[in-house]
């Protein structure tokens, strides 16, 4: 194959990292985007607000904000070296945590919609045929949601793939340890090696275009079932 | 039958809804013109509208009381409600869309698949996507699911709205011989004379949210 072993490597870490970011944040942004699209609550603006700001802060911004936070003298990442002995930053938990917190905003956005597309009248019915509410969520809510979740899922994953600014700051480019697509690209690109780079942007575009096409034939299942 | 309508209070748009009826009749007619409340009321039997004040119990089951704020879950109030507007569920076929109410532990002869299915004449339709409905095939595909999940009233609202006259006339037919056959008390809302004459035994007229008059369809309507 053309891409050489380091990149195939590199390729492999930012599928997995990105994969399990997403799979991360998928119950936690449906658990969020649910009670924004049904309900009305004190603080709902200010979740709103707090979900939203991943997308418009500079990525560098909250690649800070996360080092802040996960570094040992930091308040979450002082408590997981010293009961769980678990170091973050400059790791591949850092690289998930960024992409993670970067790809939030989108997942729970479309989720959002999703939900707020669903007929609250044939929830309803289900409970008038006897469904508690657990049911109604996942044999009706769910379900008919599903466009929208997908269509989060696959717009979470790019994004986390495409994730540079927070990355950098979090995890930094340790080859073999952290270095992502994004990040060797612009490695490649700085020192000159643009055959590796563009063989890169290519492998980009792929996963790219294979996350839509994917989203796509989902979606198409999801409305014809 | 008895169903028991208190003080029931509820505030609509241009009017408020307030209704004190106590229910025999296995076959009850709720008529009146579009907007005088009929859906609202159906709508707090079953639970899915909340009224400011209410006490309402079905054969001796207290389903609100509002003095005591408690409101029996709309789940455990075991009522089969056919909606005016389209209510199967469009992801499910049409099978699981009548199963999904129906108790695998429940060993009810009565609501059996195959009684249901077997009186509303729906074998055929068992295997097609919802979408793929016809009006009144949908509506009877409503009834059914609503009759297996063994409710203890069937609350209809204008069920045969918008059917041409010969397929309003087939479900009229089975929804006459519903009560006898299942032995299920139905209110049955329409603003239809000839329904509410072919169907019921006792009609409550409803006008901008009050009872105005209540007795047999024939002498009330004909």
């Amino acid at each position: 194959m053309w891409l050489t072993p380091a990149e195939w490597q590199i390729v492999r870490f930012t599928l997995a990292v990105c994969a399990l970011s997403t799979a991360i944040i998928l119950p936690l942004g449906l658990a969020v985007a649910w009670p924004l699209a049904r309900h009305r609550w004190p603080g709902k603006l200010l979740v709103e607000t707090l979900v939203t700001l991943p997308l418009v802060l500079p990525p560098v911004a909250t690649g800070l904000l996360l080092l802040k936070l996960f570094s040992r003298r930091g308040g979450l990442g002082q408590f997981l070296h010293e009961h769980l002995g678990m170091d973050v930053v400059f790791t591949w938990r850092a690289v998930v945590a960024a992409a993670a917190v970067m790809s939030f905003p989108l997942l729970v956005r479309s989720a959002r919609v999703g939900f707020q597309s669903v007929n609250q009248r044939l929830e309803q019915i289900a409970r008038t045929l006897g469904a508690s509410n657990a049911r109604v969520f996942f044999t009706i809510t769910l379900p008919l949601a599903a466009r929208g979740i997908i269509a989060g899922i696959v717009l979470a994953f790019a994004r986390a793939v495409g994730e540079f600014g927070a990355t950098i700051v979090v995890a930094g480019n340790i080859p073999g340890k952290t270095t992502t697509l994004s990040l060797e690209i612009f490695e490649t690109v700085q020192l000159g090696h643009d055959a590796s780079a563009y063989r890169l942007l290519i492998v980009s575009a792929l996963i790219a275009f294979g996350a839509v096409w994917c989203s796509e034939v989902l979606m198409k299942r999801s409305a014809l079932r | 039958m008895k169903l028991e309508i208190q003080q029931l209070t509820l505030h609509l748009k241009q009017f408020s809804l307030e209704v004190n009826a106590d229910l025999h009749s296995p076959r009850t007619g709720i008529f009146g013109p579009s907007g005088a409340g009929k859906t609202s009321l159906l709508e707090s039997i079953a639970g899915l509208r909340k009224p400011e004040t209410a006490k309402i119990s079905l054969d001796g089951c207290l389903y609100e009381n509002s003095e005591q704020n408690y409101s029996l879950p709309v789940r455990l109030r075991k009522i089969g409600y056919v909606p005016q507007d389209d209510s199967l569920f469009p992801h499910l076929s049409v099978r699981r869309n009548l199963l999904y109410g129906t108790n695998s532990k429940s060993e009810h002869v009565t609501f059996s698949f195959d009684h249901v299915v077997d009186f509303l004449r729906i074998t055929p339709l068992l295997d097609r996507d919802v979408r793929s409905l016809s009006r009144g095939e949908n509506q009877r595909i409503v009834i059914a699911r609503a009759l297996l999940s063994a409710p203890r009233l069937l609350l209809l609202d204008e069920p045969l709205t918008a059917l041409d006259l010969k397929l309003k006339n087939a479900i009229l037919e089975q929804l006459r011989f519903l009560h006898n056959e299942f032995g299920i008390p139905m209110l049955y809302v329409t603003h239809d004379h000839a329904e509410a004459i072919e169907i019921c035994e006792e009609v409550l007229m409803l006008e901008s949210g009050k009872i105005t008059a209540r007795g047999r369809p024939i002498e009330l309507l004909a």
